[in-house]
């Protein structure tokens, strides 16, 4: 039985499918936004060390006795026209800088050993500081203003105000060494034992016990972020409409918090975290360090105290890297679960 | 009995240490089968009022007096209850459809998910369910598929009527559904509406600051001020011989082409509504008002039935000053 | 025919009246808003937290070198905290209390400097993008998503390693690195603002583009501005104490961040001297969630959310 006859309507677009579906335009364009971002990394990596005043040879000699012969080469090297040293550049940006002065290796062999411990040390603090941190958030954020709430946000806010690195000297202090009558449980660095053979199950044993405390302290103040960027979403969902239409419908509170709100709130909350990404590989590099795990982090640390030049600029260009490939997912990601921008 | 009574009803909200009197002391019936019309300007307390059927008003508002579905006091029902009615016996289509959907889901789930909620029906009928919905709006069944933001202005306000009718319920509230659409679509959705009242026997609140559309689509109209009635009677009366001021210059603020009545009188009010938490002394209308005189601001009129209808005005019905 | 009407020739007269207007809207404002302020206990808080230690910062001026200099002091290394030595003392004998307060003077200047830095390039670039919309503010705005993407830390080191280290060169580093932040929320919001009618009433009395960023943009942005240099300075003490931990701060400058880069190179850990780490990490810890606390009060001001049922 209708009551009023139909008015021509929209029809979906993404029935259409090709060039001019929706979906497929928006994945190009953040591809190609990415991209943009990756050559302007490229070339301001290249321009960095040689835009400046003074000879580029001090530059990458500094405060270390270099024999003449090497310095020779070297000059002959960097004095080359501008065009030329950029074209090598960009053809392997890893090696067109020449081999890492302090290893006396190329760059990339370097590198390579130390992608795992970060991977896994930054992998897994990142994924329990997501689980828990966003469960943290919609909790706080849905009882906004109740004790949960204020306990966890007044929490939350001092980790969040804390430098990672010096959380992970007072745990080292307190749970490696000891003090009083806590006594050290756990190992103060390294990422296994000398001579542990890390392939067998009692080898991933004692890696996690030496990942135990620097993982802690990574994901504790993750956590604190993410929880802070997802309490605020889900605050400013639960203030919508169409969660007053969902209660009036007759659901139950944590039903419209879980099928409504939180969808709807994860989609800023996503966005943000991978824009934040930064600061993930921020952490990265000073834990590495206290905790003398041998990843990029550390690599970076002893670069810059050459300063080794090739291995730095070769490490920020992994680090930009990986950020915008990690922002390009999310930004892809965003795209299929927003309806919106999908259809 | 009718299928809903007010009765003595306030709604006080606890602002910042003061009480806030949003509605005071209002009794009104709905029978089924029948269409009222609550007119009045934005902040007189008519959303505030609607929203205790289904319990929704704000956690700090206090409410006081009864509400009867059914014979059934809605204050008195535990929130198992409440949310059991919530849908299946009354169900509201709400101001401002445009964010009343959720934007990720798709207009079919939203219509089912209180269909599956309150019946023992499986995923499949729920679904034809959800296509006869949208036929009896007007839309396409395969609309269903569709997202919120696919779909114009008056398509989604037919959604949310749809999503209103989804669980048969007696009592439909419809706060302002077509204040937000052009003249064309409103016209169309009143039609629905009104159809509706005739041919399922549902009884209407139909909410909105539009005398004009309230007289041609209600059986009876009441008027609220500072959260009191001040008149209420069978809807062409209360329009075409409105007896308190301010039912008066509501009818007039939206006037029919040729009518002789309006070109002679003034249209248009001063001032602004009160703020309910400064309500003036003795008639809350009598600062705005043309005609009042001393008594106004001492003494507060009460209903008095005169004529065909109800109005609380000292100078209308017996206590003529 | 000749009418005097000097009212309405004499130009100052109509615009000392406007001026005034807007001048005494302008407080009446700042007055509420500091009202609304003192009411927040959390901003409160944070305040006295920063008050606090500006005043350590301030009479750290009056600590003698000698007590300061490795090699005139007396004590034993590595004591814990006593009566004598309220913090202990570090891996040279120096008392951790007055390293840790001469270190606030220099924490809180590269705090506030970079942010002052920071702030400008971030407004000037937001305000030009966002009001600006053809190719100029399409630019700036990508150039912006540009340097928001890259992270943070491995290019403040990258730069410092470059430009060398002293304390200038850091906050340069520190201002050069977190504009973009600011310049994103400032463009959204003078994107806002410009969409403004006020504003189109400007443009048609021939306000050129300069004057209309300046008079009408600027002030409107000025309070979201206000809420994210708090924010700001937050993250640029974190940075400070992070860069100088990992050795690229002012050789000479003491400050929490050199402090806690001492202890650790010293074996802190290992000796079990958890004063010398813990005195100065607390006192960051409390300096930037007093910031935090300080911007919060801000936003919740400026932006409040009504409690919904």
């Amino acid at each position: 039985m209708a009551l009023l006859t139909e008015t021509p309507a929209r029809t979906p677009s993404s029935a259409a499918g090709g060039w001019s579906n929706p979906s497929v335009r928006y994945a190009i364009k953040r591809t190609g936004a990415a991209l943009s971002t990756f050559i302007f990394v490229l070339i301001f990596n290249f321009f960095l060390f040689r835009i400046l005043p003074g000879d580029p040879v001090a530059l990458y000699t500094r405060g270390r006795n270099v024999d003449p012969e090497s310095i020779r080469a070297l000059e002959a090297k960097l004095h080359r026209p501008i065009g030329q040293q950029f074209l090598e550049y960009v053809k392997n940006p890893f090696t067109g800088n020449g081999p890492s002065v302090k290893y006396n290796a190329s760059v990339w062999e370097v590198i390579a050993p130390a992608l795992w411990p970060t991977l896994l040390l930054v992998g897994t603090a990142t994924l329990i500081a997501t689980i828990v941190g966003v469960w943290l958030g919609i909790r706080s954020g849905w009882s906004r203003g109740e004790r949960f709430d204020v306990v966890s946000t007044n929490t939350t806010l001092v980790l969040y105000s804390m430098p990672e690195f010096w959380f992970g000297m007072i745990m080292l202090i307190v749970f490696a060494v000891g003090i009083g009558p806590i006594p050290g449980m756990f190992p103060t660095g390294g990422l296994s034992d000398p001579g542990v053979n890390t392939s067998t199950p009692a080898g991933w044993l004692n890696v996690a016990w030496h990942l135990f405390l620097p993982v802690t302290t990574l994901a504790v103040i993750y956590l604190a972020e993410y929880s802070l960027i997802m309490r605020a979403s889900i605050i400013e969902e639960r203030g919508q409409d169409y969660v007053q239409t969902a209660r009036a419908k007759g659901l139950m509170d944590k039903m419209v918090r879980r099928e409504h709100a939180v969808p709807n709130a994860l989609l800023p909350t996503m966005t943000l975290v991978f824009l934040n990404l930064g600061f993930v590989v921020g952490g990265a590099i000073t834990i590495e360090y206290v905790y003398s795990i041998h990843g990029l982090g550390s690599l970076t640390v002893d670069a810059l105290q050459g300063p080794d030049v090739p291995l730095l600029q070769a490490l920020f260009l992994l680090f930009s890297g990986a950020v915008i490939f990690a922002n390009l997912v999310a930004d892809l990601l965003y795209g299929y679960f927003d309806p919106r921008v999908r259809t | 009995m009718a299928l809903l009574e007010f009765d003595d009803v306030s709604v006080t909200y606890r602002s910042r240490g003061a009480d806030i009197p949003a509605v005071r002391g209002v009794t009104l019936s709905v029978n089924a089968g029948e269409s009222l019309g609550l007119a009045g300007e934005s902040g007189c307390g008519k959303t505030t009022l609607t929203s205790t059927v289904l319990r929704m008003q704000p956690k700090s508002a206090k409410v006081t007096g009864e509400i009867r579905l059914n014979g059934d006091n809605i204050l008195d029902m535990t929130w198992g209850q409440v949310r059991a009615l919530r849908w299946a016996e009354a169900s509201i289509v709400f101001q401002g459809a445009m964010h009343a959907l959720n934007p990720v889901q798709k207009i079919g789930d939203q219509l089912s998910e209180p269909i599956l909620l309150h019946s023992k029906v499986s995923k499949k009928d729920a679904d034809r369910r959800v296509g006869e919905l949208l036929e009896m709006v007007g839309l396409p069944a395969r609309r269903a598929e569709a997202y919120p933001h696919q779909l114009s202005g008056g398509q989604k306000q037919r959604v949310m009527i749809a999503m209103a009718l989804a669980c048969g319920p007696q009592l439909i509230i419809a706060d302002e559904p077509t204040t937000a659409l052009d003249v064309m679509v409103q016209a169309q959705v009143l039609n629905v509406l009104q159809g509706l009242v005739k041919e399922l026997n549902v009884g209407m609140v139909f909410i909105s600051h539009d005398l004009s559309v309230l007289s041609s689509t209600c059986d009876r109209i009441a008027v609220m001020y500072a959260g009191k009635i001040i008149e209420q009677g069978p809807a062409a009366d209360v329009f075409d011989h409105p007896q308190h001021p301010y039912a008066g210059a509501l009818a007039g603020a939206f006037p029919r082409i040729g009518d002789t009545r309006y070109r002679y009188s003034p249209s248009g009010l001063p001032g602004d509504p009160p703020f309910p938490g400064d309500l003036p002394s003795g008639c809350t209308f009598h600062p705005r008002c043309p005609v009042a005189v001393d008594r106004c601001s001492t003494t507060e009129p009460h209903l008095v039935k005169h004529a065909s209808h109800e109005t609380a005005c000292l100078l209308v019905g017996s206590e003529i000053a | 025919m000749t009418m005097t009407q000097p009212a309405i020739d004499d130009p100052n007269a109509a615009s000392l009246g406007a001026r005034d207007v807007v001048k005494a809207r302008r407080k009446a404002s700042r007055q509420r808003f500091a009202a609304s302020f003192r009411q927040n206990r959390s901003g409160m808080l944070g305040l006295t937290m920063l008050l606090t230690f500006i005043a350590v910062a301030i009479a750290a001026f009056f600590i003698p070198a000698s007590s300061l200099d490795v090699t005139q002091v007396t004590a034993d290394p590595f004591l814990p905290p006593s009566l004598q030595w309220p913090l202990g003392t570090d891996d040279s004998g120096r008392s951790v209390l007055l390293l840790v307060a001469k270190g606030a003077q220099i924490s809180l200047l590269v705090g506030f400097a970079a942010t002052m830095l920071s702030m400008f390039i971030g407004t000037s670039v937001g305000i030009v993008s966002g009001h600006y919309r053809g190719m100029t503010g399409g630019v700036l705005d990508r150039f912006t998503d540009w340097f928001l993407v890259i992270p943070y830390l491995p290019l403040a080191i990258v730069l410092a390693t470059v430009l060398g280290r002293s304390l200038l060169n850091i906050i340069i580093v520190i201002g050069v690195t977190s504009w973009p932040g600011t310049a994103r929320l400032i463009r959204a919001q003078t994107m806002s603002v410009t969409a403004r009618p006020y504003l189109e009433r400007s443009k048609a009395l021939g306000a050129g583009n300069l004057h209309q960023m300046w008079k009408h943009v600027l002030p409107n942005v000025m309070p979201l501005v206000l809420a994210n240099t708090t924010l700001a300075v937050s993250i640029s003490i974190l940075s400070e104490t992070t860069l100088s931990f990992l050795g690229l701060g002012d050789p000479t400058a003491i400050s929490w961040g050199s402090i806690l880069e001492q202890g650790f190179s010293a074996g802190a850990i290992s000796q079990g001297a958890w004063w010398y780490l813990a005195a100065p990490g607390i006192c960051v810890v409390l300096t930037v969630l007093a910031f935090n606390l300080i911007g919060r009060a801000f936003e919740d001001i400026l932006d409040p959310r009504q409690e919904t049922a």
